[in-house]
């Protein structure tokens, strides 16, 4: 599988596309500063969707995790009511993303189940769960630390005031190129392709399918615990109804990026494109003032229309004397 | 074959199984607080859980295709509001209109659905999770985001579900009808079985003759049109119209079908048993308040139920598992496994 593909291209022209477009359209996109800010629109989402990323590849999917993120964000919030230190808090978060991905692999693996209903079901699980223990109040008063990494720059960290690129920026990036090598460099990435193939064939040529799937889940939730701390930090409170909906903002993103949902197709630069553009896009539209509900409104046009445009144009190209293709 | 310890519960017929653990939960909820067994209260819960009888109906028939239609609930909104503002605009609008009216726009939404995935060879979650955000996002647009309040809704709209026939509230006549139409058609018309045939071999059905396409499309209408209704009468009962109307629904319609044993896997499901999941889901929301459960707990509730009624299902049959995100749309690929 190629990191770097037509699609891949299609959606570098988009970005370069848009930032021109935008940059003369809009006063002040193009400047470092707003430049900077957009990328806090998609960094969070981005951390989430490169797991998913993995678990669509692999031919799972992972409807949960934004309401792990929200369990984890609680955890850490109850340790901190608990007087415990920052690094014990976001162990809480970690640990905590890390069970709630344990337990969707589990009942994934062990029951043989489909890993959209599990994950219907501990979605309204963990959600709930956040529900009950904070009912309508939230948790605040995070230490400075936690809002700095929310909302610092690099630049802050290192005593380099000029580099202005957000902590979460650079998390994202890192995790990225991680990612990246690990499913495009590593023979556990041909794994995963392999896996979300034809897990039957893969299971038969020994790869031990149930276990890599398993860690994907876990990953997932070790994910949804990073981008939780981040989110917290940022906005610095807990609520129940933390990062709600994210899980869908991340499957558009990975769609949008190229990966198959039925899986093994995909690469995490085409993800990570395609969240920067959406990412920059919502943000551009923000400056126009148009409304949250009407940016999504075009989010899922434009998630549709994705998936419909090569098709369309493979069946145009096909079309001479068979016309489209029998469903 | 080893006997799971859990196989002999899963045996006996799950229709029976989740009536007797909803008549469990009745009775041990009227012992703590008679009130709960009152007539009064059947009623109320009964109320409640007519329009998510309603909507499961239409999932059931796409669940049953294999598929999913997560924009149900999108839809409801926007077919509610577009209804809530065509009597704002007509005060002379008759009834009968308006109910054609949610029909067909509620169809019509659900056919776009069916044919983006029927001519695309789209997978179906996807395309129903973007026209959640589209149809959602057209609800504002429809609005300018102003909210329909109770005064403002035609009196038509918001009489319609407090109407009573023979000491039944209409809402529970017309979600019977809707059932009683579901079975008919599920049991006694070519075309339900078909869907069945479908969901439970695609390929197969698809060398039978039976025009899948044609079902497909023909099950997102329904499931389309029936949200549709749901949301004339969503918008009645409740007397107010908004973007966020019914946010987030489309979960407990699915929780209701998964506990009422309709497979997401297609193919398998009743109507009896999608009846039962919607009125657990009513009973349990109708009982937290009355034993002093702060409502909070609905939620996680719903998810331990899913989890647990899967996995009872795991054990029922124990067949290798089928992955759900397969190309499952395209029959002629679909691997025989």
């Amino acid at each position: 599988m190629k990191a770097f593909d037509t699609w891949e291209r299609v959606l570098l022209a988009l970005i370069v596309l848009m930032f021109v477009g935008f940059g003369f359209g809009i006063e002040g996109f193009f400047t470092p500063y707003a430049l900077a800010d957009s990328t806090y629109n998609f960094s969070e989402k981005a951390l989430i969707a490169l797991a998913m990323a993995l678990l669509l590849v692999a031919g799972e999917i992972d409807l949960s995790i934004a309401a792990t993120m929200a369990l984890a964000s609680l955890a850490m919030g109850l340790a901190m009511q608990a007087g415990a230190s920052l690094p014990v808090m976001l162990l809480a978060a970690v640990g905590t993303g890390a069970l709630c991905g344990a337990l969707n692999g589990w009942l994934v693996t062990r029951w043989m189940l489909p890993s959209i209903v599990v994950t219907i079901g501990t979605l309204s699980l963990y959600r709930g769960i956040a529900q009950v223990v904070l009912g309508d109040q939230a948790v605040t008063g995070y230490p400075e630390t936690l809002t700095n990494w929310g909302n610092g720059s690099i630049g802050d960290l290192i005593g380099q005031p000029w580099l202005i690129v957000p902590i979460q920026f650079g998390v994202m990036l890192v995790m990225a190129i991680g990612v990246g090598l690990f499913l495009h460099a590593t023979v556990h990435g041909r794994r995963v392709y392999a896996i979300g193939a034809n897990p039957i064939a893969s299971r038969f040529s020994g790869i031990s399918v149930d276990r890599y799937r398993l860690l994907l889940f876990v990953f997932a939730g070790v994910m949804a615990a990073l981008a939780a701390i981040l989110l917290t930090g940022r906005i610095g409170s807990t609520r129940p109804n933390l990062a709600m909906g994210w899980e869908l903002d991340a499957i558009t993103i990975v769609i949008l990026g190229g990966v198959a949902i039925e899986g093994g197709r995909g690469s995490i630069v085409g993800v990570i494109l395609a969240a920067v553009l959406l990412g920059s896009f919502s943000f551009a539209l923000g400056m126009l003032n148009v409304s949250g509900i009407v940016m999504s409104m075009l989010v899922g046009t434009l998630l549709i229309v994705a998936m419909v445009l090569p098709r369309w144009l493979k069946a145009f190209r096909r079309s001479g004397a068979a016309g489209p293709k029998l469903t | 074959m080893k006997r799971h310890p859990l196989a002999a519960l899963a045996q006996v017929r799950r229709e029976w199984l989740l009536l007797a653990i909803i008549a469990v939960i009745v009775l041990a909820v009227g012992a703590r607080a008679p009130v709960f067994l009152t007539w009064r209260n059947a009623l109320d819960i009964g109320n409640d859980s007519a329009i998510l009888a309603i909507l499961v109906m239409g999932q059931m028939l796409v669940l049953l295709t294999r598929s999913i239609d997560l924009s149900v609930a999108s839809n409801l909104a926007l077919t509610g509001m577009l209804c809530a503002l065509a009597g704002q605009a007509w005060p002379g609008i008759p009834l009968v209109v308006l109910i054609g009216m949610a029909c067909a726009i509620g169809a019509g939404l659900g056919f776009i659905n069916g044919w983006l995935i029927m001519r695309f060879s789209l997978p179906s979650i996807v395309v129903t999770l973007g026209t959640l955000s589209i149809y959602r996002g057209a609800v504002f647009v429809s609005s300018d985001g102003a909210w329909v309040s109770d005064h403002e809704i035609h009196p038509l709209i918001k009489g319609l579900p407090r109407e009573t026939l023979f000491g039944l509230p209409i809402l529970i006549w017309v979600a019977a009808l809707v059932v009683a139409l579901a079975f008919w058609l599920l049991h006694w018309r070519r075309e339900g079985r078909e869907l069945y045939a479908y969901g439970g071999n695609p390929s197969a059905a698809l060398y039978a003759g039976i025009p899948v396409q044609h079902r497909l499309v023909m099950a997102y209408t329904l499931s389309g049109m029936l949200a549709g209704l749901a949301g004339l009468l969503w918008v009645g009962r409740y007397s107010i119209a908004f973007s966020e109307l019914a946010s987030g629904y489309e979960l407990t319609v699915i929780a209701a079908c998964v506990i009422g044993g309709v497979s997401i896997g297609g193919g398998v499901g009743t109507i009896g048993g999608a009846v039962l999941g919607v009125l657990f889901i009513g009973v349990v929301n109708g009982a937290l308040p009355v034993i002093q459960v702060s409502p909070f707990w609905q939620q996680a509730i719903a998810g331990a139920v899913i989890l647990v009624s899967v996995v009872l299902n795991a054990t029922a049959d124990r067949k290798p598992g089928r992955q759900i995100l397969d190309k499952s749309i395209n029959p002629q690929e679909r691997d025989p496994i």
